[in-house]
């Protein structure tokens, strides 16, 4: 971070994050919410990449205070739903090796996580990439069982090794989970102020932003595709309040350099020839039709859900799933209702053992309350009797 | 596990209707949690966050704060104690080490347990250390040329920090009731004035000794299967003469110290403003970070700040005092890259602001061990 | 939601590649790209898998994009201090 240091590397990005270009794109973005004139302007972002980005970069302190920037349901873990984890915990505790991401090991399931599990003596390694499931399974002759979680762009590395053939004693427990159909429940949830939607750019990388055209057909939103850098995510703002300023329902490509019409063709094939959709619940959010990617039949023999026999019921007997029921994080992330207006939130819902998604991720709105007590305004922050740092 | 069998859960999860959702509202008591998270302790209760600061609190140390000490106790959770000894002050530390791989790019663990001792008394003001003790617990079939490698770096260390091992004590036991070796090392030095996590004032300047971050980057990297090939190396070092220096650039100039190893800069950061009673606001421009680091840690999803460090230390210092210390710092070998980071602030009590150079953002908390991320 | 990083191809061999990220280098599998990748190329990788190669001409053509927003914003009084700012900034390597 210190200048020397970061210019030496040859890099492409830090040109993405100029803090004076940052600036000048927050401004424009001010002057255009000026323009429109009204006292809110909300936008949904639906990527838990953008929520991370927003937070690491401090974006929304440099975002004009009436763009309304509101979390949609885009971290795919945090939306796996209890049975799912369930599902990983009932065969870590029967002696599988479970390979997962870093990020679903301290996701709560109805009784426990499988960060507990593993302190228990369940065997749970954790992974980088898909591929490094393949060599764990080549390493022993114990069964090794993939936890896969990620929306289509994670699900096409683990459509990849699948298609490659890999060894016998490794199978797949898929919590992949599919984009698209959830902003239609979002755009469809009664009460919806969202003007616009920033479309995550990996996951369009894969499927090409031609897909949200009847989206935008239907709902008559506009829609921007955006890529994770600052600069990116400031471009993708103005030119979505743009759209809303001048009543445009189209769908815009901020993030050319990695995402075309048509998308990644080759990994399209592959997801679709492994993966087919069907209907599930997103954890706290709602049933998504379409919305969780299963193995298709003829990849039966991969298939985790169909080579064991994985019953989570003896789960449920110590602790029927019932606090899920209260939880409102859908309403929250359609920025409809707050925190406060939960009966959990702070009591049966805390960040140590989180019942819903906004608790869950690190960047959840409900984590953010219940860290800090409401969105804290850092903008008027002044450092006591002194000035910047020479 | 029979093959046949399907899963109970190809499809729809269960759900309660309307009326059993009512009764479930009716039974749930939000008052007390209905699970109990803290039932058994998992990992991350010894990753150096919020979790373990808990923990500790409510068991390990409950009935031994409230003893009347002349001087720094348990309940201060600070590097060490420091106990009055006439006009001068009595530091004590202990550590035990364990770490995977024993031996990793940068050190192993014998290093790291003389350095870490090292580094707690000097983190308190005492750089001159009377004596270091070291016990050791084997697994057995641990192999005998890997403890006399150990053995090597814990002499060669003790020989760069200027110290000694005085007493000892060894145990071995069964395979499978440990992880290969534990080291426990305890530390006793001389201070004629002591350096408490708490001295922080608003104006205080925060001083890093150099890069953050290599030595938990380094240890992921090298973890098995996830194969980052570049110049990735832990930190570990013993401070003990960077911080004499820093202590004598100018008398009275540092305010408080802490070394921000599991939990990395940010636990250390939370603990000084919370201990402190002070906020902070850090420039995260100015903080040192290699590139390599910087590049492994975006790869993983980790925020560098919640990263451990073996050899840096995070220093409070007058704000008249910052530049003559941070030169002092720069013309030792482990204090090149030293800068000042960040300054305290009378707003936002305990909290810790990091300035982007683009906006601003609350810093978080480590949660407990990091974890690499895909989203 | 996809963590993504870019790098630069060091060395292809076969179905993975050498990247280079920053002077980390990493094994990164090649089946899910759809256009060949040479030594040179940058890519994007995600889970150790390469999602899309990234022509440099893309790069250059979104910051022209980015300037162009800038540029329009500057019809605003407030923008053009920024602009200064941007034209004195000797520290960002902008082309």
């Amino acid at each position: 971070m210190t200048p020397e240091v970061a210019v030496a590397g040859e890099t492409t990005d830090l040109r993405f994050r100029d803090p004076a270009r940052a600036r000048g794109l927050a401004r424009a973005l001010e002057r255009l919410c000026a323009e429109i004139g009204r006292e809110r302007v909300s936008v949904m972002h639906v990527c838990g990449s953008h929520e991370q980005a927003i937070a690491k970069f401090g974006l929304r302190t440099v975002l004009p205070r009436r763009l309304d920037v509101i979390m949609g349901p885009g971290c795919p873990v945090c939306v796996t739903d209890l049975p799912e984890v369930d599902e990983a915990i009932v065969l870590a505790e029967d002696g599988v090796v479970i390979a997962t991401y870093g990020d679903m090991l301290r996701v709560p399931g109805t009784t426990r996580s499988l960060a507990e599990v593993q302190a228990d003596g369940g065997r749970v390694e954790v992974v980088y990439s898909a591929a490094q499931a393949v060599e764990l399974a080549r390493d022993t002759t114990d069964q090794v069982v993939f936890f896969a979680s990620g929306f289509e762009t994670t699900a096409v590395a683990t459509a990849a090794v699948i298609l490659d053939g890999p060894p016998p004693n490794l199978s797949v427990l898929s919590a992949h989970k599919y984009i698209p159909p959830v902003m239609e429940i979002v755009a469809e949830m009664p009460g919806t102020r969202v003007e616009g939607y920033l479309a995550a750019g990996h996951a369009a990388t894969i499927t090409g932003w031609g897909i949200f055209e009847r989206f935008v057909e239907r709902h008559g939103i506009p829609v921007v595709v955006a890529g994770f850098e600052p600069l990116d995510i400031l471009a993708g703002l103005v030119e979505l309040v743009e759209l809303i300023r001048d009543g445009k329902r189209e769908v815009l490509n901020a993030y050319p350099r990695c995402v075309t019409r048509d998308g990644n063709r080759n990994a399209q094939a592959q997801l679709w020839r492994v993966f087919r959709a069907t209907g599930g619940r997103w954890r706290g959010i709602a049933h998504v039709p379409n919305g969780n990617l299963r193995l298709r039949d003829e990849f039966a023999h991969v298939d985790a859900r169909r080579r064991f026999a994985i019953d989570v019921r003896r789960l449920w007997t110590q602790a029927p799933p019932t606090l899920a029921q209260l939880c409102i994080c859908g309403d929250i992330m359609a920025g409809i209702r707050s925190p406060k207006d939960c009966a959990l939130f702070g009591r049966a819902c805390v960040p140590e053992s989180p019942v819903g998604a906004c608790m869950v991720s690190s960047e959840g709105t409900c984590r953010i309350w219940h860290q800090y007590g409401g969105h804290p305004d850092l903008r008027s922050l002044s450092p006591h009797d002194s000035d910047r740092l020479p | 596990m029979s093959a046949s069998e399907r899963s109970v859960l190809e499809g729809e999860a269960p759900r309660a209707g309307r009326g059993e959702a009512t009764r479930a509202r009716a039974a749930v008591k939000p008052t007390a949690p209905v699970r109990g998270p803290d039932d058994i302790i998992t990992l991350k209760h010894g990753a150096g966050g919020r979790a373990m600061r808990r923990l500790i609190e409510e068991t390990l140390a409950a009935g031994f704060t409230d003893a009347a000490v002349d001087g720094i106790g348990l309940a201060a959770m600070d590097d060490g104690a420091a106990i009055r000894l006439g006009d001068r002050w009595l530091v004590v530390t202990t550590d035990s080490h364990v770490i995977h791989p024993v031996f990793f790019p940068g050190g192993d663990i014998g290093r790291l347990a003389i350095a870490g001792t090292v580094n707690d008394l000097a983190m308190m003001g005492a750089t001159e250390v009377l004596g270091l003790t070291s016990a050791v617990i084997i697994e057995e079939g641990f192999r005998r040329e890997e403890l006399e490698r150990i053995q090597t770096s814990m002499l060669e260390t003790c020989r760069e920090a200027g110290v000694r091992v005085l007493t000892g004590d060894t145990k071995v036991m069964g395979r499978g009731e440990l992880d290969g070796i534990v080291l426990n090392t305890t530390g006793v030095a001389l201070a004629d004035a002591v350096v408490p996590d708490a001295g922080l004032g608003p104006g205080d300047r925060l001083v890093l000794t150099g890069t953050i971050a290599d030595h938990g980057i380094a240890l992921m990297a090298a973890r098995r299967g996830f194969d980052f090939a570049g110049d990735l190396r832990s930190d570990v070092a013993p401070l003990n003469a960077l911080i004499r220096v820093a202590l004598a650039a100018v008398a009275g100039g540092v305010t408080a110290m802490k070394d921000p190893t599991r939990g990395g800069v940010a636990s250390a950061l939370h603990e000084m403003a919370q201990k402190s009673r002070v906020g902070i606001l850090i420039e995260e421009p100015k903080v040192p970070l290699r590139p390599e680091v910087r590049a492994a840690a975006e790869m993983l999803g980790l925020d560098p700040f919640q990263i451990a460090n073996e050899g840096k230390a995070l220093l409070g210092v007058r704000s008249a005092a910052a530049e003559a210390i941070v030169a002092a710092l720069r013309a030792h070998p482990l204090g090149r890259a030293a800068a000042i980071v960040g300054v305290c602030t009378s707003e936002r009590i305990g909290q810790v602001v990091v300035d982007t150079g683009i906006g601003r953002r609350l810093l978080a908390e480590s949660e407990g061990e990091p974890l690499p991320r895909i989203c | 939601m996809c963590l993504g990083v870019p790098g630069r191809v060091i060395d292809v061999q076969g179905f993975t590649a050498t990247v280079e990220f920053w002077g980390v280098r990493r094994e990164i599998r090649l089946d899910v790209v759809d256009e060949p990748v040479a030594p040179g190329d940058y890519v994007l990788n995600h889970v150790g898998f390469a999602i899309r190669r990234i022509p440099e001409a893309e790069i250059a053509e979104t910051l022209a994009l980015y300037e162009l927003l800038l540029r329009e914003a500057e019809g605003d009084m407030m923008a053009a201090d920024v602009r200064g700012e941007i034209e004195a900034s000797s520290t960002g390597p902008v082309p």
